[in-house]
């Protein structure tokens, strides 16, 4: 239940308001980070203090909430964040992305398509793509605001003069709309073209940066890279070892010290309503009997 | 380009007109009242002792300081503009295609975290290049004409001598084809045989190209080997100017006289 020395989902109206002025803001200019001022949250920064503000901002009573961390939903940044919104807003929290109205995530999007219905929640840890190229704020500003984008494409040629292919395998920077460089947050680069045209409202949340940045439905996400070195959305070689699914991104877990492995999906729901229709993997055993 | 093109392109018209430039710090004056056309081609020197306002003027010629009086005139590709009153969009794209400034000191010009070729290939990715085959020949062929062997490429300049740094920076900047560029001192620190090749690659260069370029400098050898006209700079004003030889030959202020006869004779 509610715990009612909290206002609904912890944060004031007044802060609410504040947050929300600014996800309007980002979503009127797509990619733009609109700067906001972000609040102490209890939790530590880089536990996702920008996405839970976000999330606060957005949630109503009805809501169905999902928090994924990795795409896993049980490991302990999902669970303490869906057990906060439980206990401060008392709104119901699912593992199912599709029956879920409000996604948070940290680092993955989920394997499910999403739909107009839904809010998709990422927690960024820095917002701005050129930081570790350029690193003065007000220029980097700047940069964003005269679309001084050349030295994005420095650091992915960088990348291939070392290592002879665009190695920068997440947080890969897109072009939203023709216009503006954004970070899509770690996600790995597998997810990337997820971004692009996708039916639900994206929003990212910066909590240490102050920053909050939009993606609204059906906008138009490009992955940068060039002519001759065409971005690549690649992932491990190999099927869910658990599901069988060729399609989805996948873990690598170490299973011994004599250098056995195997592969599972990032996405734990995706992985087990797979297992639940009845697919199985090369290690994987139908649901129910499992250890 | 052969002595007759060269004076067909300066009778047109000048490239840079500068019109009382006045810069103030506080009460104290930067530069005052500088006056001069630049044509096409022209390679025009500024001497002075330190602290008489030749980076001052500089700066503010190539808009990295606003100036506080005055027109900086550059004949734009779409006429002449008066890039002082110009928006900063506008003056930053000329100051990425048409303009080009080497730094005294290679670390300010140069990224230094970026390889060789990523130096070079930055103002192309700048201007919309994108494909990386086509930036990598560029930036080959440009390390190969100031000098330096085409295995250094993927050598981030922190691993360069004092000379080398300081010719990548000169590639780094020719690579999109100025038509002026602004040299802060393009010698200083280098040792004299260092310094003499440099003078020769940009001799060539600046000939070969066709570049104005406007040369700050305390080291007259320097201003008499590249510099076609010169402007002898004094507490922030310029007390005289003229062809190079003129002025170094038979010196008519004061300062200048003394100036070059304080160079020491070998």
């Amino acid at each position: 239940m509610t715990e009612q020395a909290y206002n609904f989902a912890y944060l004031d109206e007044q802060t609410k308001r504040m947050i929300r002025r600014a996800i309007l803001k980002g979503v009127a200019v797509p990619g733009y980070q609109v700067p906001f001022a972000s609040r102490e949250m209890p939790m530590p920064y880089g536990w996702g203090t920008g996405g839970v503000q976000v999330t606060a901002a957005c949630l109503t009573p009805e809501d169905r909430l999902k928090v994924i961390d990795q795409g896993a939903d049980d490991t302990t940044n999902a669970v303490s964040i869906r057990s906060f919104f439980r206990r401060t807003a008392g709104v119901a929290v699912t593992e199912a992305t599709a029956e879920a109205t409000l996604i948070q995530t940290r680092h993955r999007i989920p394997e499910h398509p999403l739909t107009e219905d839904q809010i998709l929640v990422y927690q960024v840890p820095i917002p701005e793509p050129l930081r570790f190229l350029e690193p003065r704020e007000p220029e980097t500003r700047k940069m964003h605001s005269l679309e001084e984008y050349g030295l994005m494409h420095v650091k992915l040629y960088e990348d291939i003069a070392r290592h002879g292919a665009i190695a920068t395998s997440y947080d890969y920077p897109v072009k939203v709309e023709d216009r503006y460089v954004m970070d899509p947050s770690p996600i790995p680069k597998f997810d990337n073209p997820k971004l692009s045209d996708c039916p639900a409202l994206q929003l990212f949340g910066a909590g240490r940066e102050q920053r909050i940045y939009a993606l609204p439905p059906y906008t138009r996400v490009v992955s940068l890279d060039f002519d001759d070195h065409p971005f690549d959305p690649s992932k491990a070689d190999h099927d869910c070892d658990l599901c069988g699914s060729g399609d989805s991104y996948l873990d690598e877990v170490i299973t011994d010290d004599a250098g056995s492995r195997m592969f599972v999906c990032s996405d734990t729901d995706f992985c087990r309503s797979r297992r639940a229709a009845g697919h199985i993997g090369r290690l994987g055993t139908p649901v129910g009997d499992a250890a | 380009m052969t002595q007759m093109q060269r004076t067909v392109l300066a009778a047109e018209a000048p490239l840079l007109q500068v019109r009382d430039l006045t810069k103030r710090y506080g009460a104290r004056i930067g530069c005052a009242d500088v006056s001069f056309d630049l044509w096409p081609g022209e390679v025009l020197g500024i001497v002075g002792e330190s602290g008489s306002g030749k980076s001052t003027l500089l700066s503010c010629l190539a808009g990295h300081l606003a100036p506080d009086e005055g027109q900086v005139i550059f004949a734009t590709a779409s006429g002449p503009k008066d890039t002082v009153q110009m928006d900063e969009p506008e003056r930053r794209r000329l100051s990425r295609t048409d303009w080009a400034f080497v730094h005294q000191n290679p670390r300010d010009g140069l990224r230094m975290g970026v390889t060789a070729g990523g130096n070079v290939g930055e103002r192309l990715m700048a201007v919309g290049a994108r494909h990386y085959g086509a930036i990598r020949d560029t930036a080959t062929d440009w390390l190969g004409r100031v000098e330096i062997d085409a295995s250094r490429i993927d050598d981030r300049p922190s691993a360069f001598s004092g000379g080398m740094q300081q010719r990548l920076q000169i590639a780094r900047n020719l690579v999109t084809g100025p038509r002026l560029v602004f040299m802060d001192e393009p010698t200083g620190g280098l040792d004299v045989s260092v310094q003499a090749r440099l003078l020769d690659l940009l001799r060539g260069l600046v000939r070969e190209m066709g570049l104005s370029a406007i040369i700050v400098t305390h080291d007259l050898a320097v201003v008499r080997l590249l510099a076609d006209r010169l402007m002898v700079m004094k507490s922030g004003r310029v007390v005289e100017q003229g062809l190079t030889d003129q002025v170094l030959d038979d010196p008519q202020h004061a300062y200048t006289q003394l100036l070059v006869s304080s160079v020491l004779q070998v």
